[in-house]
């Protein structure tokens, strides 16, 4: 049974544990069956929305421990085995605190914005695949929506580096947004380069191209194939993620924590979840794009839905943790220097990319 | 286009000005264009209180001048009050006072580079910094009791001799440094970022450096070659074999290197004083202002008078602290009470030249240079 996306999963689930019929005939009695469609949409937003939240809370959790290790000291070790409850507590904690709005700020923008940069980067995973059918929704510009919708969260940055009405906010929203001006193109660029090749913006059309082999032993990942293209991408990707080396909208020991210096308690919480579910996404769509996405070696007797999930978080989460060593390692550039590398470098090297790989697929080699 | 200037108030409440140190910045967009340096909110008096304590009442509140590196502090005062009132120290004491002595100049580089790299988003060496200084302050635990804030050199010599077990850690620790340095000369050398973001910044000429009065590894760093060490010899530093070290960039990345380099000619001085501390006495029996000593002193730890007075003068004294110059001047006037003591501070001096340095700079820059001063407020305020 071949299913296109979560809702049609859950469907063909239900059709199979032989409940479908019975609601669905409830559901026609009354003559409501758009009413079962919109309940089955919803469980599996909340799917989606409880299992980024349950990922972002173990990636903090994760990140600590990443850098105890290279930093040799414990991390979070009181709050539950390992620590593993610390995010919990920390959520508790932020939940406590006063909601503080500055008495100069804007104060609808000021509240707004938190708002925006979450779902910004919520709709973000809406046309990402976590594995075989594992998506809300394949859509035919997928990677197109997906760049137009991190656009979204510089907006929001803006808005609150503006709204809070402090100079180091405001210094960061400037940086934030010449940040992302300047990393949104050459990662459009490098992924234009794959596009190329598969013909499709469909996310799962890029998948579904890389599924083979070469040579038998080879997988068939753009990595191979664009090599260039896959570091560009991944820059870009960590500058549009805004984390060390390129974390300049918050560059806590130059502009005490940047656009959201004035934001405490869940406001400030919002900020913190959308970072790392914006890691996480980001990770996603390098995977899915470069790093043949769900595709692995078939394991018997388990469902393809689940070991496609499998090996899409294994790949995702190392991706994570190369950021994350990277973060721990490695200084904070200068922001001209960094636009620099965007506008000089980075957008020079993904055209000829792009010039490369449009060579290649006319000439027909591949 | 008309455009106005920012006025940034960094600090005194601000993660990288190390304290409660304000920067008053006029701003073009992220370039400064001007930069004032506002200080005094660590203010406690010191050098009031030398005046209205005793001679030894005094050597803790050194302690709590650059507390990152106490030592030296202890013992650029203990010297002065020694060559005001003509004491003699006996040599295995003096050995001993170079040795904490040195020991600190590298807890203090360490520290430094730690919070350099942080300042410039690194966060690892700050960690990594504070693993190896925790073995020397476990020394210094054995040492005298205390972790950070010794008192324990004292006017004729040190409070205790060296304890069981001393020197076999010691080594240990050396040579555990001399296999991270390389580490830590990896993490900069071979760090593209680092680079970028020190090389070039934050310059200041050997001419300029001295017309602000710079001094040590800072001023090291710009290509003068003063070191008080070398220049005006104390204690037993004649007698060591080491090298004042200086490069010649006038950058943050030459101040850096500086410090490096000098972990490990501290570490080489540590070596040589372990094979040469010679045996005997660690404080001295003079019986200062009392009357002549009938009796030898029981074995090692040795009388030294708790209140004395020496002969009215002053004296200003000098040594080359991690951080640069540090001097006492102390009048005396003939009392058990100093007349006047002024504390010429390394961090005060030294800031002097940030101003001349940033101006044109962006802020990540001013951050990435201010952080090579080197500065503790307690010792810039005093």
């Amino acid at each position: 049974m071949m299913t296109a996306n979560a809702y049609e999963l859950i469907i063909s689930i239900l059709k199979a544990l032989n409940i479908f019929e019975p609601i669905n005939n409830i559901f026609q009695k009354l003559g409501m069956e758009y009413v079962l469609k919109i309940i089955i949409v919803l469980v599996v937003i909340a799917i989606l929305l409880v299992f980024v939240l349950l990922t972002v809370m173990f990636l903090t959790w994760l990140e600590r421990k990443v850098f105890a290790v290279v930093q040799s000291r414990y991390g979070p070790m009181v709050t539950g085995p390992r620590g593993l409850l610390q995010p919990i507590a920390d959520g508790i904690k932020l939940l406590g605190k006063e909601d503080i709005i500055p008495a100069t700020a804007d104060r609808w923008i000021f509240t707004l914005a938190p708002f925006i940069v979450f779902v910004s980067v919520f709709l973000v995973f809406i046309p990402l695949p976590f594995g075989k059918s594992l998506i809300i929704s394949d859509l035919k510009v997928g990677l197109l929506y997906i760049i137009a919708i991190s656009a979204v969260a510089p907006i929001s940055i803006l808005l609150a580096g503006w709204a809070s009405n402090n100079k180091y906010s405001l210094l960061g929203a400037i940086r934030a947004v010449a940040q992302d001006i300047s990393y949104t193109i050459p990662l459009a660029l490098a992924a234009i380069a794959v596009v190329v090749f598969v013909g499709s913006l469909s996310m799962v059309d890029i998948v579904n191209y890389q599924g083979g082999y070469w040579f038998e032993i080879i997988p068939k990942w753009f990595i191979f194939l664009q090599p260039l293209g896959f570091i560009l991408f991944l820059i870009a990707g960590i500058a549009e993620m805004g984390r060390i080396p390129f974390d300049f909208q918050e560059s806590e020991q130059e502009l005490v924590a940047g656009f959201f210096t004035e934001y405490s308690g869940m406001k400030f919480a919002l900020f913190f979840l959308a970072e790392y579910a914006h890691l996480f996404a980001v990770s996603g769509i390098i995977v899915t794009v470069f790093l043949g996405g769900w595709n692995g070696p078939v394991l018997p007797f388990l469902p393809i839905q689940l070991t496609s999930l499998i090996y899409f978080l294994i790949k995702t989460y190392a991706v994570i943790f190369f950021t994350m060593w990277l973060r721990a390692t490695v200084p904070r550039m200068r922001i001209d220097q960094l636009l620099n590398l965007g506008w000089k470098i980075m957008i020079p090297m993904a055209l000829l990319n792009l010039l490369v790989a449009a060579f290649v697929m006319t000439a027909g080699v591949i | 286009m008309e455009t106005e200037t920012l006025l940034l108030n960094m600090g005194p409440v601000h993660p990288s000005t190390h304290g409660v140190l304000r920067f008053k910045l006029r701003m073009d967009g992220e370039i400064i264009r001007d930069c004032q340096i506002v200080m005094g909110y660590l203010h406690r008096g010191t050098e009031k209180l030398g005046e209205m304590n005793t001679y030894i009442q005094f050597i803790p509140y050194t302690d709590r001048l650059d507390y990152i590196s106490a030592m030296p502090n202890n013992y650029a005062y203990v010297k002065a009050v020694e060559e005001l009132a003509g004491i003699e120290v006996p040599q295995r004491a003096e050995y001993i006072r170079v040795l904490v002595m040195e020991l600190n100049r590298i807890v203090n580089h360490l520290v430094l580079m730690g919070s350099l790299l942080l300042d410039l988003g690194a966060s690892t060496m700050i960690m990594w910094g504070f693993r190896e200084r925790e073995t020397a302050l476990q020394l210094y635990e054995m040492l005298c009791g205390a972790r950070m804030t010794f008192n324990y050199i004292k006017p004729g010599g040190v409070r205790e001799d060296l304890p069981e077990g001393f020197i076999p850690k010691l080594n240990e620790f050396i040579k555990d440094m001399e296999k991270r340095i390389v580490d830590y000369d990896e993490l900069v050398n071979g760090n593209e970022i680092f680079l970028m973001r020190t090389k070039n910044i934050g310059v200041i000429s050997a001419e300029e450096a001295i017309n602000c009065g710079m001094t040590g590894p800072s001023m090291r760093g710009s290509g003068v070659d003063y070191d008080i060490r070398k220049l005006e010899p104390y204690s037993i530093y004649p007698d060591l074999d080491f090298k004042a070290c200086m490069r010649r960039e006038c950058d943050t990345y030459a101040r850096y290197m500086v410090r490096l380099d000098e972990i490990r000619e501290s570490l080489h001085i540590l070596k040589q004083i372990i094979d040469t501390i010679p045996a005997g006495k660690t404080v001295s029996s003079q019986r200062y202002g009392m009357a002549p000593n009938t009796g030898e002193p029981s074995a090692v730890r040795s009388y030294f008078p708790r209140i004395f007075t020496p002969p009215p003068g002053e004296v200003y004294s000098r040594i080359e602290a991690p951080k640069g110059e540090l001097g006492f001047y102390i009048a005396s006037d003939g009392t058990t009470k100093p007349y006047r003591v002024k504390i010429r501070s390394h961090a005060f001096c030294n800031l002097v030249a940030l101003p001349k340095m940033v101006v044109g700079l962006k802020i990540p820059d001013l951050v990435a240079a201010f952080g090579t001063f080197d500065i503790v407020l307690g010792d810039l305020d005093r």
